[in-house]
Formats: structure tokens, C-alpha cells, sequence
């Protein structure tokens, strides 16, 4: 089963530059055009399930505002 | 043994830059350097002891988006600055970070002094093709042919003269320790890029001399396209002109994993 993932986008940096939405692997990426930033851009936003949280979005953005997350299976003692 | 799932935090925002919103157009590569370096100086747990010095053009306000101690010189001297800073607190890390019109242009005399006299600093070159701040005016990083709004006909080369490649003429000085180009286009280059900058920084701590990485950029404003159409622009047409390479990489670098 591939790793689950999920971002969080900082609306506050981010410019709907659309750098992290050609990159994704998954093309789980979209502006969100029913929303703006405080400075008047369209936020880039999860459009589907399949995130891996490989962090490729992060590494392509300029302004910094994606947090990448994924789900990590940890042993717990019985 | 069961297992569970916890959430685990595979990127986020580098310590080393602060809270403010940076004034950059959007998609302009200037936020992916600022951010690269931040992350390298989060790495080597150097934040409270390096000072940078912001040059003129599009990165003059570089001062309020790094969290560390922060100059600002005056058009095209920031390496004569970091020279006097590093010089007077040599237990410092201090880097300049400079656009194409800074360090190539206007800045050209103090780089390449800075480099002969193999001063313990780092530079990082931003290297757009053109003059972003001002409006889009021919730089000397400019390609042939490249239309700017003082070449309104395409840089000829017979009258305008030919760009600069600022990496290989001073990969050429022997005070350089560490001289490459990286890209920013894409996020293999942009990864390599991470490197380079960790390694430039490794060289001054470990006191090889002048370390500088230049960086291919966009200004997708100026270039008069989106910013996607501008990644591929720089890939098509900056990276022929503008190899990606090593051109000079001091031995006890050569060992080093990073």
C-alpha cells in the first residue's frame, strides 16, 4: 500500500504560482478557485486522494508555504 | 506488536526564514534560494552566528526574510562588506547574496578581487538573464538575442558585446575554493542546487577560501511569461549557454558527503 500523505498550505505565503501543481507526481494538485489569500491569489489545495507526501510540492515552492505530512506506521507495544 | 499510524512531518517551513511575506513576484525563484539556504543553515545549526549581507536590485529586502544577523551594502559591494565582517569575526559564517546586476555588473571589480584574494566567504549569484528591479533592462548576463526593454531587438552581439559566465572566470582565480552553477528549475536541479549551497558553506567552515554558487533563476515578470513557460524557458535556453557544472571544487571537498 503507497505511504498516505497530505499538505498544508500556509494561505498567508502562498501566490498560486501553479510551480507545485505541474510537479506533482500524483497530479493531486490544483489552485482552488473558489477561495483567495489574503493578498488576492487563488490557493493551491489538494484536489484528490492519492498524496504520497513525498514532498516534491515543498521543494518547488518559492514562498515556503506547504507543510508535508504522511502517515508513518509505528509499532506499539501490546 | 500492533501497529498504528502517526502523522510525521516531512517538510516544513526552515527556521531560518522568518514569519514575513516575501514581496517576490509570484513563481520567482528567488524564494526557492532564499529558502534553500535557510534550510541548509537550519542543517548545520549555524543561524546564531552567520551574517549575510543583501545586495541591490529585486533582493535588497533579503535582510527581512532570513532570521539571522543581516547588512545591507551598497550596489554591487556586498563582497568588499563581507570581506571587512568576515576579516573582523572570523568565527563568523558570512555570505552575500547577489542578483546578476549586483555581482556582474556594477559589483564586477569587487567579486573578482574578492576571489583573487581568496577571501573565507560564500557568494551566492542569482542569475536571472536581465535586470528585474528596474524593469527588465539588459544585464550582462543577458543572452544573445534575448529581448529586454534596452534591447528592444534582441542583445546583438556586435554592439552589446557577449554575457558573462561568472563561474567559469572566477573558477579560473586560485584564492576560489569552490565554484559551481546550479539551476532552479526543476526539483532534481533544485535538490543538487541544496548541495552546492551546503558545500559552499562547508568550505568556509572549514577555511578553503572563496566559495561561490551560481544559480539560474527566473524572472518570469520581466521575461514576459508565466511562471511555468519561464522554468522552461531557462531549461531551453539559459542552460545551453549557462552549463550546469563543477569548474572548481577544492581536494579535501572532493571527499566530503553531503
Amino acid at each position: 500500500m503507497p505511504a498516505k500523505g497530505w499538505i498544508e498550505v500556509n494561505e498567508k505565503y502562498c501566490k498560486g504560482c501553479e510551480l507545485c501543481v505541474s510537479e506533482c507526481p500524483q497530479h493531486v494538485l490544483a489552485l482552488d478557485m473558489a477561495r483567495l489569500t489574503p493578498k488576492g491569489y487563488h490557493p493551491v489545495a489538494l484536489i484528490g486522494d492519492g498524496c504520497t507526501g513525498c514532498g516534491i510540492c515543498a521543494i518547488m515552492c518559492p514562498e515556503a508555504a506547504l507543510t508535508v505530512f504522511r502517515e508513518v506506521p509505528q509499532k506499539v507495544p501490546a | 506488536m500492533d501497529t498504528t499510524l502517526s502523522a510525521q512531518i516531512v517538510y516544513q517551513r526552515p527556521q531560518s526564514l522568518t514569519e514575513a511575506t516575501m514581496h517576490y513576484c509570484p513563481g520567482c525563484t528567488h524564494g526557492i534560494a532564499h529558502r534553500l539556504i535557510a534550510e541548509v543553515m537550519d542543517e548545520l545549526g549555524i543561524r546564531e552566528r552567520t551574517i549575510g549581507v543583501a545586495p541591490v536590485g529585486c533582493s535588497v529586502f533579503a535582510y527581512n526574510y532570513f532570521d539571522c544577523d543581516f547588512v545591507e551594502a551598497a550596489h554591487g559591494r556586498a563582497p568588499a562588506m563581507a570581506t571587512g565582517i568576515k576579516r573582523l569575526l572570523p568565527d563568523r559564517v558570512v555570505f552575500t547574496y547577489q542578483g546578476d546586476g549586483d555581482l556582474a555588473s556594477i559589483g564586477m571589480g569587487e567579486i573578482v578581487h574578492a576571489a583573487g584574494r581568496g577571501e573565507n566567504i560564500s557568494v551566492f549569484f542569482i542569475n536571472n538573464a536581465i535586470y528585474g528591479m528596474t524593469s527588465g533592462q539588459m544585464a550582462p548576463t543577458t543572452l544573445p538575442g534575448q529581448k529586454t526593454t534596452s534591447s528592444p531587438q534582441g542583445r546583438d552581439v556586435e554592439t552589446m558585446g557577449y554575457p558573462l559566465r561568472m563561474a567559469e572566470l572566477l573558477s579560473n582565480l586560485d584564492g576560489a575554493g569552490y565554484v559551481v552553477r546550479r539551476s532552479l528549475h526543476d526539483p532534481k536541479n533544485i535538490r543538487m542546487a541544496k548541495k552546492a549551497i551546503r558545500l559552499a558553506f562547508e568550505t568556509q567552515l572549514r577555511g578553503l577560501g572563496f566559495s561561490m554558487v551560481e544559480l539560474l533563476s527566473t524572472c518570469s515578470t520581466n521575461w514576459g511569461l508565466s511562471p511555468l513557460e519561464s522554468l522552461k524557458w531557462l531549461e531551453e535556453h539559459m542552460i545551453p549557454y549557462y552549463p550546469i557544472g563543477d569548474f572548481k571544487v577544492a581536494e579535501p571537498l572532493k571527499e566530503l558527503k553531503v
